[in-house]
């Protein structure tokens, strides 16, 4: 059976794309080593348009304004420069609006984009550049420890990994009083959130990230709106952080962490991600993207009871197994970490590696 | 030339849902059709594999090791046609996989044409995300920046009778021209037009360029009083299969497999569904209901009419934590018949977005999954139920219209551990009125007959007859005002060998009267007072009943079926109702 896999790797080969929303420029050259900051790549992003309706204003049809317009698309416009003139005895004139540029002239029309920004691709990770894709942006590899997650709000940022202070074991709850100004800027490791303060907080800092083991869903919509990547490596409700997460990242704090709290898309197999770049003497196998399972493999459980527990694959058992959801199923035998060896069905499963 | 048993052909069908690919082969047993057996993998549409092929080869594999029949080369390439016993003759597909299309809806009024062209998008896999109308405020920078922003996937544009407006219409399609323009070319949507036709031309001409593909199809509301979607369904499930190829790997593939023979599965469905409503030319309609982890879809057929609902809202897969956008944990929690936490089910609705694949193995999770899955089919019966002409012949006003029979597809309903817990599933969300009979489409065989019919009309009708499909129940659900614990109904059963049961029905109550499934029977219904059992108020009357797994259902709940605000005596209720279905 098809095995889905959730990388959670302590020293690995990462190659990851980073491409623009739309086409644009790239600036970054192949071999070329990056740093999180660096940009990669560059584009305008057209924020707001304006259609100046040069035939209504002036009282024209529309194939006789279009006679009449002195802009192209493409040129810039400063605000009350002339878009178009109808001479006679009091010459009737057309200004632009806004500064801005001309996107496309016709029907007695001219559409102006206003408010463009350049949108700048920074790296997100340290690495080499090792492909680029003309107007869309490149690929970066890198190596170290990568721990995928399963939730994220959209954001990216590198920085020092600290974990919350008091931190005792990975199902502790984030209180607001763990959080002061010594963490300002800090990608923060922590259990459990759910109290919005604890997030308010968080962002007023602010923290330059911050990574659980699972979030309350009431929280969701704030995480959303919070200005900095939250990634969640486990759950929704009150779930310790697996074990194996936990203790890479605990073993890694203090160091820079690039933290990438991208969706999780099935479709297109993106995950929330966390990177911790680390020194190689020698190149290292990619981790693997697909599998069926097999007796010895590193499993998370993703369905009650059990819940996010890890364990080994111990046995796969023939035919259907029934559980008592009343369900009969295809399962296997899972020994805990605990030592109790539980029976899980197979698409309750998850390798990790 | 029409199809007849002498040109009968091995059928195989894949049907590529969401969660799981299904491999159906159906085959000619002493002189029709039947129902062979089902191969089954799960869906490899999604990362790692992005490409649907992996998962149809391994369903037809597993197809080979339960029939012992070989499909595949060696190369793992489907022989078509049979050689040597090897291989089919006639492939078809339908496929469901892969994310509800962005779309934006385009029209003049909104009362007319935007009505008809959102009904149009509700026959697909669709999200609507944005309507731009005439009677639209904003101006039209401001639809354009919509546009822009949400960069949608289709733009569905109706409006203007045949040989009516035309500047209103092109007055909208500058909007959308401007956006598709200002769009980069990799991210221009499709477009359909379905509006006035003597248009047409000037709208292809503006739009046909600036488009990833421009479709015409006839106008979907020709004259003002006037709605006619079919055509331009057909031509949006061709648009959605444009699209799936494009986007989907291993669809163009799988398309040519089929010999242009890959549908949507609603579409497929609703195609059936149609079908059978004409050919059983009853005063009622025909109900397909499919629960799937990309959508909940239903079709309701009457006299080859269809009203088809795809909802993407209420599919219990990905989009899952959506649902409560649409209703409230409170209404979730109400089907939940034992005592759980509301903040567990929370939890569960959300961790369920993440793992869509991934199946209940503890009693509380199997409550909440049945909860789920009741409350979102409820809420796609409200939906379709305004959708449904109102020329149609309703129970009360705005009640359900009749129906008989409803098939039911979706593994929730038809794999529940016990075949009364999905009939409860069914009773609790559809509520059907007058009398009935629930079937189970256990096998997922409506998209692959649907898709097949188009082959062969032979198929459908023998394969329907054939067993291929599970009878659960004959459904009584009567009508009354009467108080509960109340004498509404009076009934006796009388089999084919002269037993006799009779029953008195109270209101509020849930009743079964078990029959065997292979036996025959009459049902007489004596109304007390005013009921109406399916025979009009206070009308008696009779029915044949042929053996069904569980028999006759009386469901006198009342419609609609009101639950106790009190949560212990509701959960009570619950249990007894599901023990009543045999547990």
């Amino acid at each position: 059976m098809l095995a889905p896999i959730v990388h959670i790797l302590p020293l690995t080969t990462i190659r990851r794309e980073r491409l623009l929303p739309v086409s644009g420029r790239v600036v970054a050259r192949l071999d070329q080593k990056v740093s999180p900051l660096d940009v990669v790549a560059e584009t305008n992003l057209g924020q707001k348009h304006i259609l100046v309706d040069v035939a209504r204003s002036l009282g024209l049809t529309a194939d006789m304004a279009d006679t009449l317009i002195q802009c192209k698309p493409g040129e810039r416009l400063t605000i009350n420069q002339l878009i178009a003139q109808k001479s006679g005895f009091v010459p009737q004139i057309v200004r632009s609006p806004n500064d801005g540029r001309v996107v496309a002239v016709g029907g007695g029309q001219v559409l102006v984009e206003i408010g463009d920004t350049v949108f700048e691709l920074r790296a997100g990770f340290p690495g080499t550049i090792t492909r680029i894709f003309p107007d869309r942006g490149v690929e970066i590899t890198s190596n170290g420890t990568l721990i995928q997650g399963m939730w994220g709000n959209d954001r990216v940022d590198y920085g020092l990994m600290l974990m919350a202070p008091r931190l005792n074991s990975p199902g502790d709850i984030l209180e607001v009083d763990q959080l002061d100004v010594s963490l300002r800027g800090a990608i923060l490791m922590a259990g459990h959130c759910s109290d919005p303060h604890a997030l308010e907080m968080a962002g007023e800092l602010p923290l330059r990230g911050l990574i659980l083991g699972s979030i309350s869903p009431d929280l969701l919509p704030m995480a959303l709106q919070s200005r900095f990547p939250i990634v969640v490596t486990d759950g929704f409700g009150h779930h310790p952080m697996n074990p194996l997460a936990y203790k890479l990242l605990i073993t890694n704090t203090k160091r820079e962490v690039a933290i990438n709290s991208t969706p999780y898309n099935r479709h297109t197999g993106a995950r929330p991600e966390i990177i911790i770049p680390l020194p190689v003497s020698q190149p290292l196998p990619e981790a693997r993207d697909s599998d069926v399972f097999s007796a010895g493999q590193q499993v998370r459980i993703c369905r009650n009871p059990n819940i996010y527990e890890i364990g080994i694959l111990k046995n796969l058992l023939p035919g259907l197994t029934i559980f008592p959801s009343g369900l009969s199923l295809q399962a296997a035998e899972v020994l805990l970490e605990s030592g109790l060896i539980v029976i899980v069905p197979m698409v309750n499963l998850e390798v990790l590696g | 030339m029409p199809s007849s048993l002498i040109d009968a052909d091995s059928v195989m069908a894949v049907d590529v849902g969401s969660c799981t690919t299904r491999a159906t082969l159906f085959d000619v047993v002493e002189g029709s059709y039947r129902f062979i057996s089902i191969g089954q993998s799960p869906t490899t549409a999604s990362a790692p594999f992005k490409n649907v092929e992996e998962g149809v080869v391994r369903a037809i594999e597993n197809l080979q090791e339960i029939t012992g029949r070989t499909f595949l080369s060696s190369e793992n390439k489907l022989i078509i046609p049979s050689q040597d016993g090897s291989g089919i003759d006639i492939f078809v597909a339908t496929i469901s996989a892969g994310p509800a299309y962005k779309t934006v809806i385009v029209g003049l009024l909104n009362d007319v044409s935007m009505q008809s062209v959102n009904r149009l998008a509700r026959s697909t896999y669709a999200r609507v995300v944005e309507s731009i109308s005439v009677n639209d405020r904003r101006n039209p920078e401001e639809q354009i920046d919509s546009l822009l922003q949400l960069e949608p996937d289709l733009v569905l544009i109706a409006g203007g009778t045949d040989g009516g407006a035309t500047r209103s219409v092109q007055k909208v399609i500058d909007i959308v021209g401007l956006a598709c323009y200002l769009l980069p070319a990799e991210k221009r949507p499709s477009v359909l037009y379905a509006g006035n036709q003597a248009v047409a031309g000037d709208v292809s001409n503006s739009l046909k360029a600036l488009s990833s593909s421009f479709n015409v199809s006839p106008n979907i509301r020709p004259a003002l009083d006037v709605e006619d979607l079919q055509p331009a369904s057909r031509e949006l499930a061709d648009v959605n299969m444009q699209m799936r190829r494009n986007r989907l790997g291993g669809v163009q593939d799988l398309y040519s497999m089929t010999g242009s023979n890959l549908l949507p599965t609603a579409y497929a469905e609703g195609r059936l569904i149609r079908f059978m409503s004409k050919v059983y030319q009853s005063n009622k309609g025909v109900m397909g209901i499919d629960v799937g982890a990309s959508a909940t879809t239903i079709a309701a057929g009457f006299n080859g009419e269809l009203t088809l609902g795809v909802y993407p809202q209420f599919g219990l897969g990905e989009w899952v934590s959506g649902l409560l956008r649409y209703t409230n944990m409170d209404e979730i929690m109400r089907w939940i018949p034992m005592e759980i936490p509301v903040n567990y089910v929370r939890d569960y609705i959300y961790h369920k977005s993440v793992y869509p694949n991934s199946v209940p193995a503890t009693l509380e999770d199997m409550a909440v999954e049945q909860a789920l899955t009741q409350q979102a089919l409820r809420l796609a019966i409200g939906a379709i139920n305004k959708e449904i002409p109102t020329s149609i012949k309703r129970s009360t006003p705005g009640g359900l219209p009749y129906f008989e029979p409803i098939l039911a597809s979706g593994s929730v309903i038809t794999n529940a551990p016990t075949v009364g817990q999905g009939l409860m599933i069914l009773l609790n969300s559809i509520q059907p009125v007058g009398i009935t009979k629930i079937i189970f489409d256990q096998n997922h065989l409506l998209p692959g007959i649907g898709a097949a019919a188009g082959h062969n009309s032979m198929l459908p009708v023998q394969i329907l007859e054939s067993g291929g499909f599970q009878g659960i129940a004959r459904v009584i659900a009567p009508l009354s005002s009467a108080r509960a614990g109340v004498p509404i109904l009076r009934g006796r059963l009388v089999t084919s060998d002269g037993n006799e049961t009779r029953f008195e029905i109270k209101q509020g109550t849930l009743d079964l009267i078990p029959f065997a499934s292979e036996g025959a029977g009459r049902l007489f219904l004596e109304p007390i007072q005013h009921t109406d059992a399916g025979f009009g108020p206070g009308r008696s009357g009779e029915v044949q009943v042929i053996g069904t797994l569980l028999g006759v259902v009386i469901d006198a709940r009342g419609r609609p079926l009101q639950l106790s605000k009190e949560a212990g005596y509701r959960r009570e209720m619950l249990k007894k109702w599901i023990w009543t279905l045999g547990g």
